[in-house]
């Protein structure tokens, strides 16, 4: 049992952490790019206009890439949180507190995409209709997940408040993915389905999904930079960091 | 491709505000937030270093 943990610690342990995450950032960085690139020219320039909404839905091709991102790295952010409650790993804690504000940030831009999606195709900014309100739910998880975490000055009881808040949200997200389902709603349906065949253009599809890689690439760069940063604030106390900065 | 001119391209078949208003915000966005985070890493940084030139300045007794 101890052994174990002691293995775990050596893998997991912020020391060894630190200059590994340093040597990926600039990699994801550049996948990042290379996916937005390819994605955009799909977008824009190979994707077909749209037979009932003209070039306005050009839209979707950061509105859904960004709501897949939002409610995939509140999964994951869940996920670290979670283990570092149960296993008491300093690093999974910090890997759920770099999650947050990238996953906040992708929840914004779904709710603002969607607001300029929404005024041209459906004559309204906002409805409180399930699809939209879920969504909503899902960046106050985020911006709770922060404030409380900011709130504590203990880093280990911030990270055991923040995981139970956590770990509680995930269930909006089946929501979010389902309440096209369940309820009426003004949203349209999933545009991709694991069981119909895609309703769209095939390069569509493509440049979706391209720019779905170009922001998870991006989002694991910059959820990697900001661990970085909550170690060295985390650990400045400690021999490693003081030679670390030499 | 269905775009015969730039302008064409930038109007958006009359989408402009909404397509360049969803991309736009997105492209900043993302451009900002890692600038953000390389500040604050500077920042850490800047400040262990100054501990750590105290520490020196001490430790010689000056």
């Amino acid at each position: 049992m101890s052994n174990r943990i002691i293995n775990w610690f050596r893998f997991g342990s912020p020391q060894a952490f630190y200059p590994l995450a340093g040597k990926m950032v600039p990699w994801f960085f550049a996948l990042a790019v290379a996916f937005g690139v390819a994605g955009l020219w799909l977008g824009f320039f190979v994707a077909p206009t749209d037979a009932t909404q003209g070039e306005g839905y050009r839209i979707i091709f950061v509105h859904v890439p960004a709501s897949w991102m939002s409610m995939f790295l509140y999964v994951v952010m869940a996920f670290w949180a979670g283990l570092g409650l149960a296993l008491n790993t300093r690093l999974s804690s910090m890997m759920a507190s770099a999650i947050a504000p990238t996953g906040a940030l992708f929840a914004f831009l779904s709710l603002w995409t969607g607001a300029l999606w929404g005024k041209p195709m459906w004559g309204t900014w906002w409805v409180w209709d399930a699809r939209l309100t879920s969504e909503l739910i899902l960046l106050f998880l985020y911006l709770g997940f922060i404030a409380l975490q900011a709130a504590i000055d203990e880093p280990r009881r911030a990270d055991k408040a923040g995981a139970i808040l956590a770990l509680v949200g995930v269930i909006n997200v089946p929501i979010i993915y389902f309440s096209v389902k369940w309820w009426n709603t003004l949203h349209q349906g999933a545009s991709i389905s694991m069981t119909k065949a895609p309703s769209m253009a095939i390069t569509m599809l493509w440049g979706m999904l391209v720019m779905a890689l170009s922001f998870w690439m991006y989002s694991i760069a910059v959820a990697l930079v900001r661990a970085r940063a909550i170690i060295l604030e985390r650990e400045r106390h400690t021999d490693w960091v003081k030679h670390a900065v030499e | 491709m269905q775009w015969n001119s730039v302008g064409e391209f930038f109007a958006m078949g009359g989408y402009a505000f909404y397509v360049w208003g969803s991309f736009g915000v997105t492209a900043v966005a993302l451009a900002i937030e890692p600038l953000l985070l390389r500040k604050r890493q500077r920042d850490v940084i800047d400040s262990l270093r100054r501990e750590r030139k105290a520490d020196e300045r001490q430790g010689t007794g000056a």
